[in-house]
């Protein structure tokens, strides 16, 4: 017990640290292109322009229905075959992204689907084109209802990212395998592993709730919190 | 010159024929009521107006302007802007109010003139306080859509129609989902903006609105135009039995 908190963590843990840095990076960079991914194909989904609709439906199915520890390992190893070489970490961002972006694609086609089509109605009939209708009425709302689960979906990436560690990315795992190999000190040494991925994990679904809380407006909140937040503001 | 003129209009939604040749006009400054059963077509025939439904058939003028015409060379509708441009100019007050939820019940007022009239923010705010206002809302300009009542949103769905200098207000059964209570205070409403000398096309059932403020009332049944009239007449002398048993109906 002595020897883990006053050798092992002191020598090893800069080491897992740097790992957990690149996992950082690797969700918030995933996190970021999914996001993009996942709107523009709920966007091209919802056009109803048929052979579009058809195109995306397919990529959904394919990167919903295989693992996603195949899609890395065949973008890894597959796109050098075919004349593209990524580095890594790219590829790890690339199959990540994918991967979340079709998920995330449902969450904001069934996020728009939620706005009422009055609100549509409402906005073209001042003069609004459908396209500033869309991004000024229907998309912020849109965006307000998806948040929570975005918010869900970064955490499960955080931990996905573990995954990357077999298309050698040293991110936070595989930093935790090299130790290993060299030391044999797997218990250890996959506890401080496990224990860097509760924080970060904890941390963030934190920081998801507060964000929550924030950004949440009045007319979405159950009505008892509405009310408690109201007895708190005094009305002017 | 007619502020409106339809003519031949026609609009199915897949084999269903809603609209089988509608004609309609309406002069500046007169308040136009629809009314008829429901399925009969006349709040498809208001969506029409302002394109919310695209038409199949016919002909639509305002102000001298052709949205869309069918001649021998067939159908054919305005370039999009213009359609937009149009439409911007007869807003429509709707049954269910469709406030932007996101938005105060100033911002709902401002957002049009903002973003569509181009009009700088400081004006569309002068204008847009003063439109709240006017239908009785002055201290509610910060709320948002779920903390007012049917009634209050309604008054704001107004506010916001009238931000946009309507040539044509277009209103949709707007006391219709209102709670019996709230009606009246939103007729008064319509009835001081139809007494303005507004032009106004409503679609409504409420018969004691519609006799004292109508200029002109449409029986729309079974996609066409039934039976028009001063009210009077249709109230108290409907020609086409249908008509009769509608009011009859509705009366009792």
């Amino acid at each position: 017990m002595q020897e883990f908190f006053l050798v092992l963590i002191p020598t090893y843990m800069p080491f897992l640290l740097e790992g957990a840095l690149v996992t950082i990076e690797l969700s918030v960079l995933s996190m970021f292109f999914a996001t993009i991914i996942g709107l523009l194909v709920a966007v091209g989904r919802l056009s109803k322009i048929g052979p579009l609709d058809w195109v995306l439906q397919t990529y959904v199915e394919i990167w919903r229905n295989v693992p996603l520890i195949v899609q890395l390992l065949l973008i890894y190893f597959t796109l050098p075959e075919i004349g593209l070489t990524l580095p890594a970490f790219w590829c790890g961002v690339l199959g990540l992204s994918l991967n979340l972006g079709a998920y995330l694609s449902e969450v904001f086609r069934a996020a728009i689907g939620s706005i009422d089509k009055g609100q549509r109605d409402a906005a073209v009939s001042v003069g609004m084109s459908r396209l500033t209708a869309f991004r000024r009425i229907v998309l912020p709302q849109a965006l307000l209802i998806a948040l929570p689960t975005l918010g869900g979906y970064f955490i499960s990436l955080l931990k996905d990212c573990a995954l990357v560690s077999f298309i050698a990315v040293n991110e936070l795992l595989r930093n935790g395998t090299i130790i290993i190999s060299s030391t044999f000190r797997s218990m250890e040494i996959y506890v401080m592993v496990a224990m860097i991925y509760f924080v970060m994990s904890f941390v963030s679904s934190r920081i998801v709730r507060w964000l929550e809380l924030r950004m949440t407006p009045a007319y979405l909140r159950p009505q008892s919190m509405a009310w408690r937040q109201a007895a708190k503001v005094p009305t002017p | 010159m007619s502020i409106l003129n339809v003519r031949g209009l026609k609009k199915r939604f897949g084999h269903n024929e809603v609209l089988k040749g509608v004609d309609l006009s309406v002069e500046p400054g007169e308040v136009t009521f629809l009314i008829g059963p429901s399925g009969g077509g006349k709040t498809t025939l208001l969506r029409c107006l302002n394109f919310l439904e695209m038409p199949d058939g016919g002909t639509i003028e305002i102000e001298g302007q052709k949205l869309c015409q069918e001649d021998a060379s067939g159908f054919r509708k305005a370039p999009e802007k213009q359609i937009r441009q149009a439409r911007s100019r007869m807003p429509m007050v709707f049954q269910h109010f469709n406030l932007w939820n996101h938005r105060t019940a100033l911002e709902n007022v401002i957002e049009g003139p903002i973003v569509v009239q181009k009009r700088s923010r400081s004006d569309a705010i002068d204008e847009g306080r003063r439109l709240l206002e006017r239908v009785g809302l002055k201290d509610k300009l910060g709320s948002y859509p779920a903390e007012l009542s049917g009634g209050q949103k309604q008054r704001v769905g107004i506010a916001r129609a009238l931000a946009m200098q309507p040539t044509l207000l277009l209103c949709d059964e707007p006391t219709s989902s209102l709670d019996p209570e709230l009606v009246s205070g939103i007729l008064d409403l319509l009835r001081v903006l139809a007494d303005e000398g507004r032009t106004m096309v409503v679609v409504s059932h409420e018969m004691g609105f519609a006799r004292r403020s109508a200029d002109r009332v449409h029986f729309v049944d079974g996609g066409r135009i039934a039976e028009s009239g001063p009210p009077e007449t249709i109230f108290n002398q409907p020609e086409t039995e249908r008509l009769k048993s509608f009011i009859s109906a509705i009366l009792h």
